[in-house]
């Protein structure tokens, strides 16, 4: 049996999309907290090309780029939990909504590292694309569940990172933008995402995230403000 | 009864890449011309996240993004397959295809648009660390799929034949064939292939086309 390790940061929502994934299909790795101040050896040589995380590596063999990597799981492992659907036309439309979340939602990252008009502008964009998902994705949800129906699938994994973690960026960045009001078809499967089974026992805690990202917004904007003296 | 529809434009390198994967593998299916300019209520019902081309229509059911579309393809007519069976090797493929999509053709664009001569400098100077490291890929194969043509040589379709005719056009020397001789040949393959020939936008056309865009402040496909 090859063994599994994942190369990640605590608590990068991409790791987590990787941990999420070998959680739900019940695959054993062992993990490997890496320092993106100093970067290691294995990890330099297992993306040489972005240098990043997260990297999964089977068998030996290093695979990178957390949607790929998700890709990667179900099909090495068929058997248990799929992560996106059977026929290829549901696939399709599954990879259509994680290539938006890959382009589209660092515009929310933005709002944790800016302030002021920058910041504003991150809002704005944020709000643009939290519309179209409203409206496009999570309007085919309704009261179905998850974007793999009865259970979490890779598309819910793509934008899960927006539940937790994006309360947690509003909390410290002082900025509400995911309002319930807004943007209810968004927030109940938020909430539902965040209760599934396995996700719930393999989430970061709430105030863990905060507090993380509370002080590494002080440290931006601090080294921002040193900058431009 | 199949039934193929592509939504497309002559110039997209993006709907140009859809073609070609259904002209390997025989599919038959009815070609229509968009006008991006004035977008047709069609384009807009089938594609109302991003408006854009193309969008493949089978037996009704609508599609975007055209590395998406290709996995449909490939999944749907199996034969003359452009993705690797193995799962490892697929996800290269997938990493290589996002790779040429986000630093290659993401770091032309920005060339492209650049009016600030010391920018696009530095623009140039790292687009080319990325034309490094894709060269490295083919690894002494014809194409990036091995013997034959595979995703990653339909996704780097732009820098395949529309690049050549953007470095005439404006006078950026990136990929020269001095700088990058197994690139530079990967191109001739690729423009020669029996199938590829068959999608390629017809230069003269292309040339004037770009010559008249690139003077241009904006421009979006």
């Amino acid at each position: 049996m090859a063994d599994v390790k994942l190369l990640g940061t605590w608590p990068s929502p991409f790791s987590y999309r990787v941990i999420l994934a070998l959680k739900l299909k019940g695959i054993d790795y062992e993990y490997i907290e890496q320092d993106l101040s100093n970067k290691s050896p294995l990890l330099l040589q297992s993306n040489p090309v972005y240098k990043k995380i997260p990297v999964l590596i089977h068998g030996g063999n290093p695979i990178s780029e957390s949607m790929t990597i998700l890709q990667y799981i179900d099909e090495s492992w068929p058997e248990t939990h799929p992560l996106l659907p059977a026929d290829p036309y549901g696939r399709a439309v599954a990879r259509f909504w994680i290539k938006f979340a890959e382009e589209k939602l660092s515009s929310a990252s933005m709002i944790f590292r800016t302030s002021g008009e920058e910041q504003g502008k991150a809002v704005r964009e944020t709000v643009e694309v939290m519309e179209i998902l409203e409206e496009h994705a999570f309007g085919s949800l309704k009261e179905k569940g998850f974007f793999g129906g009865e259970k979490v699938n890779m598309v819910d994994l793509a934008y899960g990172v927006m539940g937790r973690w994006f309360d947690a960026i509003e909390e410290c960045s002082g900025v509400k933008v995911i309002d319930p009001l807004k943007f209810p078809l968004f927030c109940g499967w938020a909430e539902r995402f965040n209760e599934a089974p396995v996700i719930r026992d393999n989430l970061p805690g709430r105030k863990e995230l905060v507090d993380f990202y509370k002080r590494r917004r002080e440290m931006m904007l601090a080294a921002a403000a040193a900058a431009s003296n | 009864m199949e039934e193929v529809k592509l939504l497309g434009w002559w110039m997209s390198p993006f709907s140009r890449r859809v073609e070609l994967a259904l002209k390997l593998k025989g599919v038959g299916y009815e070609y229509i011309e968009q006008d991006l300019a004035n977008k047709s209520q069609l384009l807009l019902e089938y594609n109302p996240v991003h408006k854009k081309v193309p969008v493949l229509v089978h037996n009704g059911k609508t599609m975007a993004e055209s590395l998406v579309i290709l996995e449909y393809i490939d999944e749907t007519w199996p034969n003359n397959p452009i993705l690797p069976r193995n799962p490892y090797e697929k996800a290269m493929a997938r990493f290589w295809a996002q790779f040429i999509e986000e630093k290659c053709n993401g770091g032309l664009w920005k060339i492209m648009w650049c009016k600030d001569e010391e920018e696009r400098g530095r623009l140039v100077e790292e687009a080319s660390h990325c034309f490094r490291t894709l060269e490295g890929e083919l690894k002494g194969n014809k194409f990036f799929g091995g013997d034959e043509i595979g995703m990653v040589d339909i996704a780097a379709n732009f820098i395949g034949y529309w690049l050549g005719v953007v470095q005439e056009v404006s006078g950026m020397e990136l990929v020269t064939r001095d700088k990058f001789p197994v690139l530079c040949k990967w191109m001739d393959e690729f423009v020669e292939h029996s199938v590829v020939k068959e999608t390629l936008p017809p230069r003269d056309k292309l040339h004037a086309e770009f010559e008249a865009r690139l003077g241009a402040p904006s421009w979006k496909y």
